[in-house]
C-alpha cells in the first residue's frame, strides 16, 4: 500500500528565518504518526505545508495521493485539520460551528456524538469558551467531516488532564476507525500512549524517526538508582562494578549511575554484604529524556 | 449553490444581527432620525412643487443604511475574520475562504435590502411620504449604489493589514461619503463645484439616481453608470489583491 503522506525534501524558509531546512518522512495507512520538537523546531510549518496552508519553497508533498496545492477540494474533504491557532466568529456557537462544518463535507460524522464525547456545551458562544474548550471545539471541527486523515497541531494544549485522558481516548476510537493521524505535541505521555512512530525534528531537520520504546533505547541513557543503605559501607564496592559508570552520595543516600545491568548487579553486592536497600528509587530512561537528549541540549548548540 | 453555502449564508447573517453595532447604527439609528425629521413640520412643506425636504431625506437615510452596513459593519467583520484566523481556518475546508465573504456579502445586501423596505414603510405609512413614482428606476438605482458601497467595502477590507485599520479606513470614509449624499447638506444647496464632485461619487450618484426615480422617471445613465464604475472597478482591485492573511 502506498504511504498515505509523503513529505520528501521538504524545504520552507520566511523571509530570511529558514523555518524547515530539510524534512522528510512518510506516514502509513491507520497509524498515528508523532511529530515531536522543540519550539520553532518548524513542526507547524511543515504540518501547514502538508495541509496546503503555506507554499514550500522545495520539496514534494503527496497526502493520499493528492498534490496539496493544487488537489484543494479533493483534498480538504478527506483531511480533518485542528490548527494551531485558528479562531471561529466569536458570536457563532458551538453547536451552530459543528452543525455548519458537517454540511461542508459530502458524509459528515454524527456532530452531536462529537460535542458529547468532548463535553462541550451545544449554546456556548465561541468567545465565551474557555482555552481548553476552544481547543475541544477545534479537535470537534477536525473530526467532523469523517476524514481519511486527520493532522492535529498542539492535540491537548491547555487541556485539564481529565480532558487530556479523555480526548486520547476519542483519538484511540478515530484510529480504530482506520483513520490516520499526525499528532503533533510536546506531551511525552500522549506520544508514548498514542503513537505507532514518531519524528522528533530540530532547527527544522528530521532527526530520527522510530517507535517510542526506539527512541528510548537509542538515547542510551543511563539508570539513576537511589537508596538509603540500612548500615554505612564502602561505597568503593560498587564503583568497581563494570556496570556502573558512578556513585555519589547524598546525605544518608547513595545514588548510582549506571547502565540497563546496573541494579541487578548493585543488588547482588549488596545483598553478599547483607545490606537492604531502604526507600529504592529507579529513574528508568524516559521518552522525555531521549528527546532532551536527541534534539540537543542547550549546552550542545 | 448548496446546502453548504446556504447554511454559510444563515450563519453570517445571523452573527450580523447579533452583532449589534451593525443594527444600531445602520439601522436603528437612521430610522429614529427619519422619525425625527419627519416630525418636524417645517421639513413636511414643499420645496419645489414636488417635494419636501423630508421626501429628500428618506433615500439619504437608506443610503446612510447602506453605507454603515458596506463600510464599517462588513470590513470591521471581515478583517476580523482575516486577524483571527477564520479565514485562514475556512482554507482547511472544501468550502473555502471565498464563499465567507460572499457570504457576508449577502448577509449584509438582505439586511440592507429589509432596512429599506421598512425605511419605505414607515416614511409612507407613517408620514405619507409617496413611493418612488417610478418603483423599477428606485430598485434599480438602490441595487447599483448598494452593489457599489459593498464593493468599495470589499476593497477596503482587501487592502487594509488589520482589523483596527479597516475599521478606521471605513468610518474614514463614511463621513465625506455621507457628505456628498448630502447628509448635512442637500446636494441641491452645495455649490456647484461641490455639486459637481458628488455627482462622481457612489452616494452623490446613488442620490441622483433615486431623486430621478421618485419624480417618476428612470434613472438617467450618467449616476447609473457611475455606480457601475465603482462596483467594478473596485470589485475587480478588491479580488485581485485581497489579502487572505
Ligand atoms: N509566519 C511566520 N513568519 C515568520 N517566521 C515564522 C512564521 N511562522 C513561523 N516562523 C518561524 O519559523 C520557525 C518555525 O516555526 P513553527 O511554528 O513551525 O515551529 P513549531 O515547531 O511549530 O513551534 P511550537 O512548538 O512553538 O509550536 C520559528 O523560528 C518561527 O519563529
Ligand atoms: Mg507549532
Amino acid at each position: 500500500m502506498p504511504p498515505v503522506i509523503e513529505v520528501s525534501n521538504l524545504h520552507k524558509r520566511y523571509d530570511d528565518k529558514v523555518a524547515v531546512d530539510d524534512v522528510s518522512f512518510t506516514v502509513h495507512q491507520g497509524e498515528i504518526f508523532g511529530i515531536l520538537g522543540r519550539n520553532g523546531a518548524g513542526k507547524t510549518t511543515t504540518v501547514e505545508c502538508v495541509e496546503g496552508l503555506r507554499t514550500p519553497d522545495r520539496g514534494t508533498i503527496s497526502v493520499l495521493g493528492l498534490d496539496p496545492l493544487t488537489d484543494r477540494l479533493e483534498l480538504t474533504r478527506r483531511l480533518g485539520v485542528q490548527l494551531q491557532a485558528g479562531m471561529l466568529p466569536g458570536r457563532l456557537r458551538v453547536g451552530e460551528a459543528l452543525e455548519l462544518y458537517s454540511s461542508f463535507y459530502p458524509r459528515p460524522a454524527d456532530w452531536r456524538g462529537l460535542l458529547h464525547d468532548l463535553g462541550l456545551s451545544e449554546k456556548a458562544r465561541y468567545a465565551d469558551l474557555s482555552g481548553g474548550q476552544q481547543q475541544r471545539l477545534s479537535i470537534a471541527l477536525a473530526l467532523v467531516g469523517n476524514p481519511d486523515v486527520a493532522i492535529l497541531d498542539e492535540l491537548t494544549t491547555g487541556l485539564d488532564p481529565q480532558a487530556r485522558r479523555d480526548t486520547w481516548e476519542l483519538i484511540e476510537g478515530v484510529r480504530a476507525r482506520g483513520v490516520t493521524i499526525v499528532l503533533v505535541t510536546h506531551f511525552m505521555e500522549e506520544a508514548e500512549r498514542l503513537c505507532d512512530r514518531i519524528a522528533l525534528i530540530d532547527a527544522g531537520r528530521v532527526v530520527v524517526v522510530d517507535t517510542p520504546a526506539g527512541l528510548t533505547s537509542r538515547a542510551r541513557i543511563e539508570q539513576r538508582i537511589q537508596f538509603r543503605p540500612s548500615r554505612e559501607f564502602d561505597t568503593g564496592l560498587l564503583a568497581n562494578l563494570p556496570e556502573v559508570s558512578g556513585v555519589s552520595r547524598r546525605d544518608e543516600f547513595v545514588v548510582v549511575t549506571g547502565d540497563d545491568d546496573a541494579l541487578n548487579a548493585v543488588m547482588a553486592v549488596l545483598a553478599r554484604n547483607q545490606i537492604t536497600a531502604g526507600r529504592l528509587r529507579v529513574e528508568q530512561a524516559s521518552l522525555e529524556d531521549a528527546f532532551v537528549e536527541l534534539t540537543g541540549r542547550k549546552d550542545a548548540r | 449553490m448548496n446546502g453548504a453555502t446556504w447554511r454559510l449564508i444563515a450563519v453570517e447573517g445571523k452573527l450580523s444581527i447579533r452583532d449589534k453595532a451593525a443594527l444600531v447604527w445602520g439601522v436603528a439609528c437612521p430610522l429614529v432620525v427619519l422619525v425625527i425629521l419627519g416630525s418636524i413640520p417645517s421639513l413636511r412643506e414643499p420645496i419645489t412643487e414636488d417635494l419636501t425636504v423630508f421626501d429628500v431625506y428618506v433615500p439619504v437615510l437608506i443610503l446612510f443604511n447602506v453605507a454603515i452596513l458596506a463600510m464599517t459593519a462588513l470590513p470591521s467583520t471581515l478583517a476580523g475574520y482575516r486577524e483571527n484566523g477564520v479565514l485562514r481556518r475556512m482554507r482547511t475546508t472544501p468550502v473555502g475562504p471565498v464563499r465567507v465573504l460572499a457570504a457576508q456579502l449577502v448577509a449584509n445586501f438582505v439586511i440592507a435590502l429589509v432596512a429599506m423596505a421598512l425605511f419605505l414603510a414607515v416614511a409612507g405609512l407613517g408620514f405619507g411620504v409617496e413611493p418612488p413614482r417610478n418603483p423599477l428606476g428606485f430598485a434599480v438605482a438602490w441595487l447599483l449604489a448598494t452593489a457599489a458601497l459593498l464593493s468599495i467595502g470589499l476593497l477596503v477590507t482587501a487592502l487594509v493589514p488589520s482589523r483596527a485599520a479597516a475599521t478606521a479606513i471605513g468610518t474614514l470614509l463614511f463621513f465625506p461619503m455621507m457628505f456628498f449624499a448630502g447628509l448635512w447638506v442637500p446636494i441641491a444647496q452645495m455649490p456647484p463645484l461641490l455639486q459637481d464632485v458628488s455627482a462622481y461619487t457612489p452616494l452623490g450618484a446613488g442620490m441622483g439616481a433615486f431623486q430621478d426615480a421618485y419624480l417618476g422617471d428612470f434613472p438617467s445613465a450618467s449616476p447609473l453608470v457611475i455606480l457601475v464604475v465603482h462596483a467594478v472597478v473596485c470589485a475587480a482591485i478588491a479580488v485581485r489583491w485581497f489579502r487572505w492573511e
